[in-house]
């Protein structure tokens, strides 16, 4: 009963250099032409929710990478200990422990960001990106593999969720990291836009970005 | 082998002894310097509410509040109650406005900060109420600072559980704020009026008054929280803040 995915033939080639080709495209692949928001369109819920400032942005962004590189690289560790039956479960209590770890050590460190970000600090747990990558890579590819595509699905949705807060904070309440941008050019007059604020702001900038890339890659979805 | 039911619960069981214990570990790990954020928390915001705390951090924070604020604790008739019901001392900074919340507001423990000159406990120039309530999603909670006639708003800094950013969760924002800032608490006649938060943003001057802000964009629903937790919990301290009143007149009668 065991996955395709499991018995994945892993190429053998003597002592693969630690940034190959092949792996550089695990961490290439996911920033552009394989993006797990705008192409996969995975953890789209919290790109719309914590993107409204690009502090608490900035913070979602590494504590998601970290926990989606860590866990990758724990259960590619241990994947053919894991029982396939239960895999699914003990995937979630990793990703759960390293989340709760996150959620620990902000409180204890970045108390306002931990309270700003609030429920979706916990709700990592449910991105779609975190299981997904340890579904379908790091059950069935070594540790090393496992953290290059961890840390490139971490930097793809990074990179779309900063892009987005930095519109959503810009247009929305004319600041960049809490900074009064348009002040600073002397626009102070500047009118923000509301909805920039509110989650619905959130797609339109998603909808411009994947509209953006999907012009310029011509990928069509089927 | 790694089909059979017993390697899936020997497997399951230590998975979640070593996931149980790291999460444990990260918990007794960090629980002091948690609670110290915590704690340094409370103070700015009590601070916060008086004084700009920009620049001013961590311990410089805690040693400006043990220099400057005297806290007691009343009850809803405005008596000063020092110890509870076995004996031992209050501490008002202990007191959790949360659990309080919860009591017949006859029950609950009301502290009062009173921010004083540095050192001189006597010199006050601001009082500091400690308010909570409902927002959308789940508590706010914040404090207000009145002026020594006890009726104008000097500042405030509120706090919540879990506002929607961007909209409820502005209410932590430094220009919401400042909305609240030289209003009044009560009409000429000393009468409870509150300061309420009005529907929607940029309404026109003339819908603003006394007693009377701008609302939040997005976010009717915590301004209206807002406007509950600000006038049941002034109606609780309205008999402390009458007594101080009266006594802060006499006084100036007596000096006049």
């Amino acid at each position: 009963m065991s996955t395709e995915t499991l018995e994945k033939p892993i190429e053998k080639k003597p002592a693969e250099p630690l940034f190959s080709k092949r792996r550089k495209k695990y961490i290439n692949d996911p920033l552009s032409s394989d993006n797990p928001i705008t192409i996969q369109v995975l953890g789209i819920c919290s790109a719309l929710a914590v993107t409204t400032q690009m502090r608490p942005t900035l913070i979602m962004a590494i504590s998601v990478t970290l926990v989606i590189v860590f866990s990758n690289l724990l259960i590619s560790s241990i994947r053919n200990l894991v029982p396939s039956r239960v895999r699914i479960i003990v995937q979630l209590a990793i990703v759960a422990t390293f989340v709760t770890l996150v959620s620990e050590v902000l409180k204890a460190y970045q108390y306002d960001m931990y309270k700003q970000l609030s429920v979706f600090v916990g709700l990592i747990i449910t991105n779609c990106i975190v299981m997904g990558r340890l579904e379908a890579f790091a059950m069935g590819n070594k540790p090393w593999d496992s953290v290059l595509d961890g840390l490139g699905s971490g930097l793809g949705y990074s990179w779309i969720i900063l892009a987005v807060a930095f519109f959503r904070e810009l247009l929305g309440s004319g600041n960049v990291f809490g900074w009064p941008v348009f002040d600073a050019i002397g626009l102070s007059g500047f009118p923000t836009n509301s909805l920039m604020v509110t989650p619905v702001g959130a797609f339109f900038i998603l909808g411009i970005i994947i509209w953006v890339q999907r012009t310029k890659s011509g990928y069509i979805e089927r | 082998m790694q089909q059979s039911n017993t390697y899936i619960i020997v497997f399951s069981a230590i998975l979640t002894i070593v996931c149980g214990g790291l999460l444990a570990l990260a918990n007794q790990g960090l629980k002091p310097r948690q609670e110290k954020s915590v704690e340094l928390d409370t103070k700015a915001k009590i601070l916060g509410a008086v004084v700009d705390l920009k620049g001013t951090k961590g311990d410089a924070i805690i040693d400006l509040y043990n220099e400057s604020i005297e806290a007691i604790t009343v009850n809803s008739e405005g008596e000063i109650i020092e110890k509870d019901e076995k004996g031992n001392p209050i501490i008002a900074e202990k007191v959790d406005v949360a659990k309080n919340y919860k009591l017949a507001p006859k029950e609950r423990l009301l502290p009062v900060f009173k921010y004083h000159k540095a050192g001189d406990k006597n010199a006050v120039e601001a009082y500091v109420f400690p308010v909570y309530g409902k927002g959308l999603w789940g508590p706010i909670w914040g404090f207000i600072a009145l002026e020594t006639d006890l009726n104008t708003i000097k500042g405030a800094s509120y706090d919540h559980k879990s506002e929607t950013p961007g909209l409820g969760a502005r209410i932590t924002a430094p220009d919401v704020i400042d909305r609240y800032k030289g209003k009044k608490l009560f009409n000429s006649s000393d009468q409870l009026v509150s300061v309420l938060m009005l529907k929607g943003e940029k309404n026109p001057a003339t819908m603003l008054d006394d007693h009377h802000i701008d609302g939040l964009s997005g976010a009717t629903l915590t301004a209206r929280g807002m406007n509950a937790m600000i006038e049941s919990y002034f109606e609780y301290y309205s008999a402390y803040i009458n007594k101080n009143k009266s006594s802060a007149s006499t006084t100036m009668a007596i000096a006049q």
